[in-house]
């Protein structure tokens, strides 16, 4: 059983411009990192986590890379609740008064 | 395919070629002697008239978007203003857009274009709204539609709103690149346009820019019509220039003479734009002054020969306010008008609560935009991640504020103070910025330049010369 099956949703990945290869004006911390570009697309072949494969994005273009997941996620969300953000709406009422809108 | 090298130096010294195929306008035409060109006739011969921009925009939905009027804000206000202060605040609710900002305006115009010349397909570099725009004007038209972004840090961490953003780009069936740190995203861009031959949806194209002039000019007439006159300020945030520029062209086409403009942004100081650490120490990725000072003092920065932005011209006053700061106008909104927005369309709300103090009651003051909320573009998304890399955050006076490492909540809304940005500076960095591209002396510009000079930073020509015997020698 291959990690991945043709036809999966994938998510590539590919290093465009590796380390020391950088823009001239990139400070150094960028500098010391690959720039890497990650596309999303249907999987063309069976494949391994790590393998060169070739996928299809959803405008039908055919682009390679090195298979970085299957059905990636989409990590954000709300976050936590904030407590620093929770008394401003009682702490603003109170200072229009919520009297003056019964008028 | 061709043989065309693919390197990183070759394809940027192929730059001007590949970005004149795949915009279809010779910027040549417009170049005058020395440093100058015809930026009138640029926008004229190049954009399209607002009556057109109308048209354009009524077949794919874009604008029209209501005017509120935020009484309980407003009662804020007066709270705490002095007496006879206290100037009624206004808000363009951009976010009923089909995608959820103004930037469906700017899109719609540059799709159409790319349409009406037989282009395939759009490409635009941009890790803001604008993505999700271009993608969403790009499906109305029967375009396909390829988003470049910069989306992670070297670790692999993206700014929720930017993740959120290239989530919206794919909901409308963009293909998206997502790219980590680094400016090179136009090396990738550039290789993008020459392989697939689609069309450039810059953003700062003369067709763009016509696309926001409509907002303008709907600001003009709603208030015009709603209380009798044209308002006395208009908040506009800035970070490129084109919602300034743009804007501001539509007030003045609806003959809004007087109307002072007010740019806006977050105050991101001492971050570096293409630092892979710094990065994801913002809470906001648009509307800040990692695009907005240079793009103020070097406008031709951007993706085409020639910026249609150019910000300097139009603006009467440049203001910043901190993240803190436009959070708590984010809280405003939602708690006192029922109203939930993004928190990057709230940064000229900030602004405008601290400005309306300063101005008579009579008075009227637009904010131009809101943009839609939601997973990552929110203020709990926001500073739920601040707090996990490290950013300290509690409530206090917002002076405190201190970019990428403090994000201080006002504790009382009088304390959204907005911090004046010197416009002379910003000018004079600009003309320094003049001197050095072009690698001219002051007393080599002839009076062409010197007017063209003085049009760029909206002074005159007698300030141009001032200013540039402090660079002479």
């Amino acid at each position: 059983m291959s990690y991945a099956k043709k036809g999966d949703w994938v998510q590539i990945s590919r290093i465009v411009l590796p380390p020391g290869k950088r823009a001239p004006q990139v400070p150094e911390e960028t500098q010391r990192v690959p720039l890497k570009k990650m596309v999303k697309g249907f999987l063309l072949q069976d494949a391994e986590k790590g393998d060169k494969v070739t996928i299809r994005t959803v405008i039908g273009r055919e682009i390679k890379g090195k298979l970085k997941m299957k059905n990636p996620v989409y990590p954000h969300d709300f976050g936590e609740p904030v407590p620093e953000l929770l008394p401003i709406g009682r702490e603003i009422w109170e200072i229009i008064g919520r009297e003056s809108k019964k008028k | 395919m061709n043989n065309k090298k693919t390197d990183y130096n070759s394809v940027m010294n192929r730059k001007g070629e590949i970005i004149k195929a795949a915009l279809d306008l010779d910027y040549d035409q417009f170049e005058l002697p020395g440093i100058s060109f015809d930026y009138d006739s640029m926008m004229e011969k190049a954009g399209y008239s607002l009556e057109e921009v109308i048209k354009i925009q009524s077949q794919t939905n874009v604008g029209n978007t209501p005017m509120i009027e935020p009484d309980n804000i407003n009662l804020l206000v007066k709270k705490l203003s002095k007496s006879g202060y206290g100037a009624k605040i206004l808000i363009k609710d951009e976010a009923v857009n089909p995608s959820g900002s103004f930037k469906d305006r700017r899109a719609s115009v540059s799709v159409y274009h790319a349409k009406k010349l037989g282009y395939e397909g759009v490409i635009a570099a941009t890790s803001g709204n604008y993505g999700a725009a271009v993608a969403s004007q790009a499906n109305k038209r029967g375009l396909k539609c390829i988003i470049v972004q910069e989306t992670y840090d070297s670790r692999g961490f993206g700014q929720p709103e930017i993740v959120e953003k290239g989530r919206a780009c794919e909901a409308y069936g963009a293909e998206v690149h997502q790219l980590t740190v680094g400016p090179e995203l136009f090396y990738v861009f550039l290789l993008l346009l020459e392989e697939t031959g689609y069309f450039n949806a810059s953003l700062y194209t003369p067709f763009g820019v016509a696309g926001i002039e409509t907002l303008g000019y709907e600001v003009a007439m709603d208030v015009k019509n709603k209380y009798g006159k044209f308002p006395e300020a208009v908040v506009i945030t800035h970070a490129g220039g084109g919602n300034v520029t743009g804007t501001t062209r539509g007030l003045l086409k609806a003959d809004a003479n007087d109307t002072k403009i007010i740019a806006a942004s977050v105050d991101l100081t001492g971050l570096h734009m293409a630092s892979d650490l710094d990065f994801n120490r913002k809470s906001f990725t648009t509307g800040h002054t990692g695009f907005g000072f240079p793009f103020a003092t070097w406008p031709d920065r951007a993706d085409v020969p020639r910026n249609a932005a150019r910000a300097l011209r139009y603006m009467d006053r440049y203001v910043t306010v901190t993240q803190g700061e436009v959070f708590y106008a984010t809280e405003m909104l939602a708690q006192l008008e029922g109203i939930e927005r993004g928190p990057a369309g709230n940064i000229s709300l900030a602004a405008a609560v601290n400005i309306a103090q300063e101005m008579q009651e009579d008075n009227i003051i637009v904010v131009q935009e809101t943009e839609y909320t939601g997973a990552g573009k929110h203020p709990t998304a926001q500073l739920t991640f601040a707090k996990k890399i490290g950013v300290e955050i509690y409530r206090g006076d917002p002076k405190e504020n201190i970019p990428g490492k403090k994000i201080v909540i006002p504790e009382h809304p009088s304390q959204i103070r907005v911090k004046e940005v010197d416009l002379d500076r910003i000018r004079k960095s600009y003309i320094r910025n003049t001197l050095k591209n072009y690698n001219i002396k002051p007393q080599d510009l002839t009076e062409q330049d010197i007017d063209f000079l003085a049009e760029e930073t909206n002074t005159n020509i007698k300030y141009i010369k001032d200013l540039l015997k402090e660079f002479e020698n």
